[in-house]
């Protein structure tokens, strides 16, 4: 009763407005103060519109396997093919063109790294918390479960994932958020238990405010810090944990290749001195995950409420 | 403090090293290392049906009928073998054979083998099938043996190639453990084994009392290195003498590489394609559809014409050249030129797309339809490639084709349960047209014990006839005419769609020799240093 | 305290339990190891031999129950491939597993703290900054590609380190340090042999490792050089040394020791990859090759050891909270 009444009690709408409005345009102000994560920011961005427009701008679509023709197959860059056009960055032994299988690849690797991080952050992070602030039996049970997650191969995962609902590039990211919830909830869970014996949120405790306002307004931002470390190094772990599923050929199907899968084909032909087939879709990697982390730092240092001057 | 113990541990180590470095440099030149691919998983030589199993146990065992390079019987422990009567086999073994233990090799040796193989326990791959033939033994003398089996049985000889005979007195209750902790590891072969850590190495011994040629070698260290890329690195870094399973993508590097030799040969094992003959004509193939992604009502695979046009459509050259780099022959059968039951008059499986438009025409789809190509990741040389080139090749003849490859593991059940309309699959023969014509081409039939790995369901009455002719026929000349015919008649009906047959490349550091074989066995006793 | 322990150990039996179970109903339905493990020209007498060999002709759920009457007497089976019980087999990859996880939690520690630390203290420095996006290197890329240019750099074109392999192993008995080389657990790190073979399959662990610890520390120190006992720490004139080793390093722990600790758990149990490019026969490739075989025998022992492990750490890990900061205070947690 007395929550809804103190809720209810909450200013109108209008001056809530101008608070928001404020520190966006901060947040925004704070961000640009760091040329190398504008740089990142605007890196990152053209990857994930030349991941968007892939269809359009690439000259092969490489998941089509007419396009393909293995006598093109492992061509040297600058090669023209059979096609007619010229194959940059060389080609695979399937005569796919590196530089479209780039661009397409980007796509599936940028979907399953941000999109499995995005859930497994969402989930483990509210497990998390929860555990924490609640504590007793839930806390027992979340924690059990993440011991238990923890244990668990991804690559023993990602075959029952198989076995079950088949390949794909869902049942990838199914996998990845499977492997990852419980990073986010451990970590979460760790700091959330420092922050929940502070003044602060027995402040909130004693206003009575409803668990879930608790949780997501006062005691998650305080949390922020380390997640976010976590959160950014787990999209390219993500990323990287797809390449080494597809390298034990557990990943995404063949003929649609990520980033990750590109280098593990090219990785076998390393030794022969094919190096673009797995040197480029290693570069393209590098890059975005250098950009994602550049952008992550310094989201990071902004967000954190303890760092504001 | 755990670090300093370490250390001073380290060091009173370095001392005892350097000084036995002297004697041990003059070791190195009769000590060889070889790296394998794929792991042993037991010195029992009687445990599981496996190839780096059976390669290790030919080192330390031998059997009655030995195989050569070429997969030729050559005597081994038996000197001779003859029919005495259709259903009776006399074997001659060799004099003057000795166990690593010193114990003289006599029948009662192989009366003792035989008797085993069906009783390891825990087996998950037996050898008892090459003993269920044989009804009774009877030793004649200690040096002779004959084999009484319930019907004339042909195949005898071929099945005792792969019976690695094992010492009576120390094998008479030992269990697998025994052998893996090398106490019953006792066989008549050209090294012992002297150490044994399971799935990382195994250590083996020259054995100076060996009845044959002497063992090149004073000690031989085999390796197991799973990884492809790490094994060749592990060659070029001259830490291993000789690797098998080369990659074929290494192979254009290691050829112009003067440290490295490569020894090859065309090998036993044929890749190929498995169709679904499972569902009748008028029914829906599982991965196949219209071209909208419907259901088809039928299914063509059970059209002569379109398994033809889809055999034609493949360009086998260009998968062996593009590919596998080389490292294969295109095929239209099972069994490479030269082997038993080889059919020489049989049409060379030539690339047409047009032809095999007009076929696909002929039948009824002049559009094509859909399919879904499957096949495993991880079995065969570059397999998923394979699978893509071939979706490549068909899509171009209008038959629209999604590739899918998955590991073994979750593979070979599915297709096992004729889960799929079409899978890449290979088949390792034994050196007799008769092997691949009962397990594959043959009619799934329990009692007879046919069609194993038959898992498309192919049948043909006229196949099975002639194999059954075939089985009881004790006249090598006619049986082979028998064997040769049912092979002919299989692939001329398309049971299956056959790429190509592997070759089998090893590769050596200079100043080492090996004898490439094409049962694909990596043994210790191949290896030599190289003459000078 | 002890209510508290005891508590932890029955809720580790009901996760031992769940595991088992889970493992049981995966591997039954990824596939049929007698389907992988048979050589493909049996016919079907000897398939169903092989099937009741394994124990697998009966239902599952006896099997599970066949299973877990001879766990309950110590006994979690024998591989289906090895014929050695499972155990046994675990037992003995170990040693090569722990040595490669501990060598590279420490080089991560060793490595990644003091530049992490520095790297929060002053975080406008140019090297702080090449320290943070060098960071960002040592997880972009797959271990895999990494393991392979290490060997090719290192042994093949240079020549300084074997490629692959264990090397040369010891054992040590008791606490004096007798060393034997034939029997016991067989340790790398004790020889100069075995130490070059583990240097580059540690390394290649700890790169990811080391990232992640630089930082972590980074981002604590940064924040808790503005709190209020850091500045007061200050203002009270002590040195500047104490100020961070003390105050400030006390309280970067809890993060760093929750994912130090999940790290250790995972390079232990799934050092995968690794293992396989340097041929190193750890626990790591026990498993995958057991997976790819479905060895369920050894999958099953294997992960119940893992899981055990797992609840140990992070017991360790809530516990080591409860001493690094007082604030977190288990007992009462328990309802």
């Amino acid at each position: 009763m007395s929550q809804v009444v103190i809720d209810g009690a909450a200013p109108p709408a209008a001056p809530v407005q101008a608070k928001v409005e404020t520190p966006l345009r901060r947040f925004v102000s704070e961000f640009c103060e760091s040329k190398i994560a504008l740089f990142g920011l605007v890196v990152i961005t053209t990857i994930a519109l030349i991941a968007i427009f892939a269809p359009w701008i690439a000259p092969q679509n490489p998941y089509d396997l007419a396009q393909l023709d293995i006598m093109d197959g492992r061509m040297e860059p600058g090669t023209v093919g059979g096609a007619g056009f010229t194959y940059w960055l060389g080609t695979d032994d399937q005569g796919r063109d590196m530089m479209s299988g780039i661009m397409y690849g980007l796509r599936i690797s940028l979907t399953v790294g941000a999109g499995s991080a995005l859930v497994a952050c969402i989930i483990g992070a509210s497990l998390g918390l929860l555990a924490a602030y609640v504590g007793g039996r839930t806390d027992t049970v979340i924690m059990r479960l993440v011991d238990l997650q923890l244990s668990f191969p991804s690559i023993l995962v990602a075959l029952m994932i198989l076995a079950f609902l088949g390949k794909g590039v869902t049942n990838v990211v199914i996998a990845l958020v499977i492997v990852e919830w419980a990073y986010y909830a451990r970590t979460v869970r760790g700091t959330a238990l420092v922050e929940r014996r502070r003044e602060y949120i027995e402040a909130a405790q004693c206003l009575a405010l409803p668990t879930h306002r608790i949780l997501f307004r006062h005691l998650l931002p305080n949390c922020l810090p380390p997640l976010i470390v976590i959160a950014t190094m787990q999209v390219a772990r993500a990323i990287a944990l797809e390449a080494t599923l597809s390298f034990l050929g557990l990943g995404v199907p063949i003929t649609e290749p990520s980033l990750g899968l590109l280098i593990a084909n090219g990785y076998e032909y390393m030794l022969s001195g094919k190096y673009w087939i797995s040197f480029y879709p290693g570069i393209a990697l590098l890059i975005t995950i250098v950009s994602i982390n550049l952008v992550g730092d310094q989201l990071r240092d902004v967000l954190n409420p303890r760092l504001k001057k | 403090m755990k670090a300093n113990v370490g250390r001073r541990l380290a060091v009173a180590a370095t001392v005892a090293v350097t000084g036995l470095a002297l004697s041990a440099a003059q070791v190195t030149a009769q000590t060889a290392t070889m790296a394998v691919g794929a792991p042993v998983t037991s010195l029992d030589p009687h445990y599981h049906q496996l190839s780096p199993n059976n390669a290790v146990a030919d080192t330390i065992f031998e059997r009655l009928v030995n195989t050569d390079n070429r997969a030729r019987m050559v005597p081994g422990l038996a000197t001779e073998w003859r029919v005495v009567e259709p259903t009776v086999w006399e074997f001659k073994l060799r004099p003057n054979v000795r166990f690593h233990n010193g114990n003289a090799f006599t029948a009662e040796d192989v009366a003792f083998t035989l008797a085993r193989l069906p009783n390891v326990p825990n087996s998950p791959s037996s050898f008892a099938a090459y003993s269920r033939p044989i009804a009774r033994v009877e030793i004649v003398d200690p040096l002779t043996i004959r084999f009484h089996t319930t019907a004339p049985y042909p195949l005898l000889p071929l099945d005792m190639t792969n019976v690695r005979i094992i010492d009576k007195e120390t094998a008479e209750n030992a269990t697998t453990d025994d052998f893996n902790a090398l106490r019953a590891a006792v066989g008549t072969g050209s090294y012992r084994a002297v150490s044994h850590r399971n799935g990382d190495r195994i250590e083996f011994e020259r054995f100076d009392p060996y009845w044959g040629e002497r063992a090149p070698f004073q000690r031989v260290n085999y390796r197991m290195i799973t990884n492809d890329a790490a094994r060749t690195a592990a060659l070029l870094a001259g830490d291993v003498d000789l690797i098998d399973q080369v990659p074929t993508s290494d192979l254009t590097n290691l050829r112009r590489n003067a440290g490295v030799r490569l020894y090859e040969t065309v090998g036993l094992r044929l890749v190929f394609l498995g169709l679904d003959f499972m569902r009748a004509a008028n029914e829906n193939s599982p991965f196949i559809t219209d071209n909208d992604g419907k259901p088809l009502g039928r299914n063509p695979l059970q059209d002569v014409r379109v398994r033809q046009a889809l055999s034609m459509a493949i360009d086998r050259r260009a998968i062996v050249e593009r590919i596998m780099e080389g490292a294969a022959v295109p095929a239209n059968q099972f069994l490479p030129e030269g082997v038993f039951g080889y059919v020489a008059n049989l049409a060379a499986a030539t690339y047409d797309p047009d032809g095999a438009k007009r076929l696909l025409t002929e039948a009824g789809y002049p559009n094509g339809f859909r399919i879904t190509l499957n096949g495993p990741n991880d079995r065969y040389i570059n397999d998923s490639r394979i699978i893509q080139a071939i979706g490549q090749m068909w899509t171009r003849i209008g038959v629209r084709t999604a590739v899918e490859a998955q590991p073994w593991t979750t593979f070979v059940g599915r297709a096992g349960r004729q889960e799929y309309s079409a899978f890449l699959i290979g088949w390792g023969s034994n050196p007799d047209g008769s092997h691949p014509l009962r397990n594959i081409m043959a009619t799934v039939n329990r009692d007879r014990g046919w069609g194993s790995s038959n898992r498309g369901r192919y049948s043909n009455p006229q196949v099975d006839a002639l194999l059954l002719q075939s089985l009881g026929e004790m006249d090598e000349a006619k049986r082979e005419q028998q064997v040769i015919e049912g092979m002919r008649v299989a692939m001329t009906d398309v049971g299956v769609i056959p790429l190509h047959i592997q070759t089998n490349i090893w590769a050596a550091r200079r100043g080492f020799e090996f004898t490439a074989r094409n049962d694909e066995l990596t043994r210790a006793q191949d290896l030599r240093p190289a003459a000078r | 305290m002890t209510v508290y322990l005891v508590r932890r150990l029955i809720q580790a039996l009901f996760v031992v339990l769940a595991m088992s179970l889970i493992v049981f109903v995966g591997v039954y339905a990824i596939g049929d190891p007698v389907e992988i493990l048979i050589s493909p020209d049996a016919d079907q007498i000897e398939r169903e031999r092989a099937v009741k060999a394994l124990g697998l002709d009966l239902p599952l759920w006896e099997q599970y129950l066949v299973f877990l009457g001879n766990a309950v007497q110590g006994n979690l089976g024998r591989s289906f491939v090895f014929n050695e019980p499972a155990l046994k087999l675990i037992l003995q990859r170990m040693p090569a597993t722990l040595e490669l996880a501990f060598g590279a939690t420490f080089l991560a520690l060793l490595v990644g703290l003091p530049l992490g630390l520095y790297a929060g203290l002053r975080p406008n420095a140019q090297a702080s900054k090449t320290i943070m996006a060098g960071s960002i290197l040592g997880f972009s890329l797959p271990t895999f590609w990494v393991g392979l240019m290490l060997i090719m750099v290192f042994a093949v074109q240079l020549g300084w380190l074997p490629s692959t392999g264990r090397g040369e192993t010891c054992s040590v008995l008791g606490f004096v340090g007798i060393t034997s080389c034939s029997s016991g657990m067989q340790w790398s790190f004790l020889t100069w042999d075995g130490l070059a073979h583990m240097t580059m399959p540690t390394v290649n662990l700890a790169l990811f490792k080391i990232s992640l610890v630089i930082r972590l520390t980074r981002a604590g120190v940064r924040e808790t050089m503005l709190m209020d006992y850091v500045k007061f720490a200050r203002a009270k004139g002590l040195s500047p040394a104490r100020v961070t080793f003390v105050h400030v390093f006390k309280n970067i722990m809890i993060p760093v020791v929750t994912v130090v600790g999940l790290e250790l758990g995972s390079t232990i149990a799934f050092s995968v990859v690794t293992e396989s490019v340097f041929a190193w026969p750890g626990m790591g490739k026990l498993i995958i090759d057991s997976i790819n075989v479905l060895d369920r025998p050894v999958i099953v022992a294997y992960l119940m050891i893992i899981v055990l492990m797992f609840i140990t750490i992070n017991l360790v890990v809530d516990l080591t909270y409860s001493m690094l900061d007082p604030r977190v205070r288990l007992e009462n947690k328990g309802t």
